[in-house]
C-alpha cells in the first residue's frame, strides 16, 4: 500500500494523507469502511423515496451546524447549498439560530429528576415553515431534539412527524441520518485533535 | 404536505418506566411498528447481519433502511469486540456507559455497564458511574476514559488536547485513544437512535 486513499473522516478531520494518524486509522479496516459505508447509505442512499436526498442534505446541514461551527458543519452546508441554495439558506439561519448547548432536558425517571437541566429549545418560525414546509420544519424539529436533548425524545415527537407526512419508514432513516452524524462529527472531531497532538514525522531535506 | 392524514399512529405501553440508571436488564419498545416478520426478504436479513436478530423488535423495526443498519452494525460489532489491538474492551464499554450516562439513554448505560463490569471485574466502579454520574472518581485511567468521553458527547463538542494529554499521562497510545473516541462517538449515534424510535422499560425486579 503506497498511496493511501482518503475518505471523508480523513477530509473532516484534516488528516495529513500519509500521517500517523491516517495510518492508524488503517488499523481498523472495518470501522473505516464501514463508517464511510453508513455514510453512503444515508446520502447515497438506493432508495430514497421515503426520504429524498436533498432533504437528507438540508437535515444534515442543519444537526452538524446546531452541534458545531466544524469542518463536518460546513461540508454538510456545501452540499446541501449544491443541492438546494435557496432552502440551504434559510436553514443555515434556522441552524444558527438555535444551536445550543447540550445535552439538557427533564428526564422522565423518576430517581433522576433532580439531574433535570434546561436549555434552548427549537421551534421552526412561520417564515421558515413558508419557506421549508411543514415536512422539512417538522425533520429539522426533531433533529434538534435529538442532537441537544436526546433524553426528551418520546412518542409525541414522532407523532408531530407523522403528522407532517412522514412514512415510518422515512422515519427511520431521518432517526438513522440524524443520529448517524452524531457520531460522524465526533469521530472527526475527536481525531482533528488526535492529529494536531500528534507529532509531525520530521521533514526530509530535499 | 400540510394536511396530509395517516391512520399510523405511535405504539402505546403500559410497561413501567425505569426510575434510574441501573445495570440490571433494562427492556426497550418500539414507538413504531417493526418490520413484519414473515415480509422480511434477503435484502433486510443483510441489513440484519446476524439472522437471530429478526427477532429483535428493535432490529426489525431498523430493518425498514437495510443498508444503513446493515453498516451500522458492522462498525459497532468492529468498535466494541475487535480487541486483537489497542484498548481493552471493558475500557471501550466503559466510554460507551459513559456518554450513554451524559446523553440519559438508561437503556443502553444499563447494557454497556454490565459489559464493563463483566469485563473490568469492578462493578463497585461500574455503579459508582451510573449512581453519581461523570464527576465520579473511578481512579485516573478510568477518570481520564470518562472525561474525554464526556467532553465529546458534549455539545458544542468540549473534547481538546488536554483530554489527549490526561489519556496519554494515563498510559494510553494513539491507536488506544482512538478506540476511546469512536467507542464513545458511536454511543452519540446509538443512544439518540434508541431514545427516538422507542423507550426503557424497568427490570424486572423493579416491579415486582
Amino acid at each position: 500500500m503506497t498511496t493511501l486513499t482518503s475518505d471523508t473522516v480523513d477530509r473532516l478531520a484534516g488528516l495529513r494523507p500519509d500521517g500517523d494518524i491516517a495510518h492508524l486509522r488503517r488499523r481498523r479496516p472495518v470501522t473505516r469502511a464501514q463508517l464511510q459505508a453508513s455514510s453512503d447509505a444515508l446520502i447515497a442512499p438506493l432508495d430514497d423515496r421515503e426520504f429524498p436526498l436533498v432533504e437528507r442534505l438540508l437535515v444534515a446541514a442543519f444537526a452538524t451546524r446546531v452541534t458545531a461551527d466544524d469542518a463536518t458543519a460546513a461540508h454538510y452546508a456545501g452540499l446541501a447549498s449544491a443541492a438546494d441554495a435557496a432552502r440551504a439558506e434559510v436553514v443555515a439561519g434556522e441552524a444558527s439560530a438555535s444551536a445550543t448547548a447540550g445535552p439538557f432536558g427533564t428526564y422522565v425517571e423518576a430517581g433522576l429528576r433532580d439531574e433535570s437541566t434546561d436549555g434552548r429549545r427549537y421551534e421552526p418560525g412561520l417564515a421558515a415553515r413558508d419557506a421549508l414546509g411543514e415536512r422539512l420544519t417538522a425533520a429539522l424539529a426533531h433533529a434538534h431534539l435529538l442532537t441537544v436533548r436526546p433524553r426528551e425524545a418520546g412518542s409525541a415527537a414522532l407523532d408531530r412527524l407523522l403528522d407532517a407526512g412522514w412514512s415510518v419508514d422515512g422515519i427511520v432513516t431521518l432517526s438513522q441520518l440524524v443520529s448517524f452524524l452524531a457520531f460522524q462529527q465526533r469521530v472527526a472531531a475527536g481525531l482533528r485533535v488526535l492529529e494536531l497532538t500528534t507529532p509531525a514525522l520530521e521533514e526530509v531535506p530535499a | 404536505m400540510t394536511g396530509t392524514t395517516t391512520d399510523v399512529r405511535t405504539l402505546v405501553h403500559d410497561a413501567p418506566h425505569p426510575h434510574a440508571f441501573t445495570r440490571a436488564e433494562v427492556g426497550w419498545v418500539p414507538w413504531l411498528e417493526p418490520f413484519p416478520a414473515d415480509e422480511l426478504t434477503e435484502r433486510h436479513y443483510d441489513g440484519l447481519v446476524d439472522r437471530p436478530r429478526a427477532s429483535s423488535d428493535y432490529f426489525r423495526l431498523l430493518v425498514r433502511d437495510p443498508e444503513i443498519l446493515r453498516a451500522r452494525t458492522l462498525v459497532d460489532k468492529d468498535i466494541f469486540y475487535n480487541v486483537g489491538e489497542g484498548l481493552p474492551r471493558a475500557e471501550r464499554e466503559l466510554a460507551a456507559a459513559a456518554a450513554s450516562r451524559v446523553n440519559g439513554c438508561v437503556f443502553c448505560a444499563s447494557v454497556h455497564a454490565r459489559f464493563a463490569a463483566h469485563y473490568s471485574k469492578r462493578a463497585d466502579l461500574v455503579d459508582l458511574l451510573l449512581d453519581e454520574g461523570i464527576s465520579a472518581e473511578l481512579g485516573e485511567r478510568w477518570d481520564a476514559i470518562v472525561a474525554a468521553s464526556a467532553a465529546l458527547t458534549a455539545t458544542p463538542i468540549a473534547f481538546d488536547a488536554v483530554h489527549v494529554q490526561r489519556l496519554r499521562d494515563a498510559g494510553l497510545d494513539d491507536l488506544e485513544i482512538s478506540d476511546v473516541i469512536h467507542a464513545a462517538a458511536f454511543f452519540n449515534w446509538a443512544n439518540r437512535l434508541m431514545l427516538s424510535i422507542g423507550r426503557p422499560v424497568a427490570p424486572a425486579a423493579e416491579t415486582s
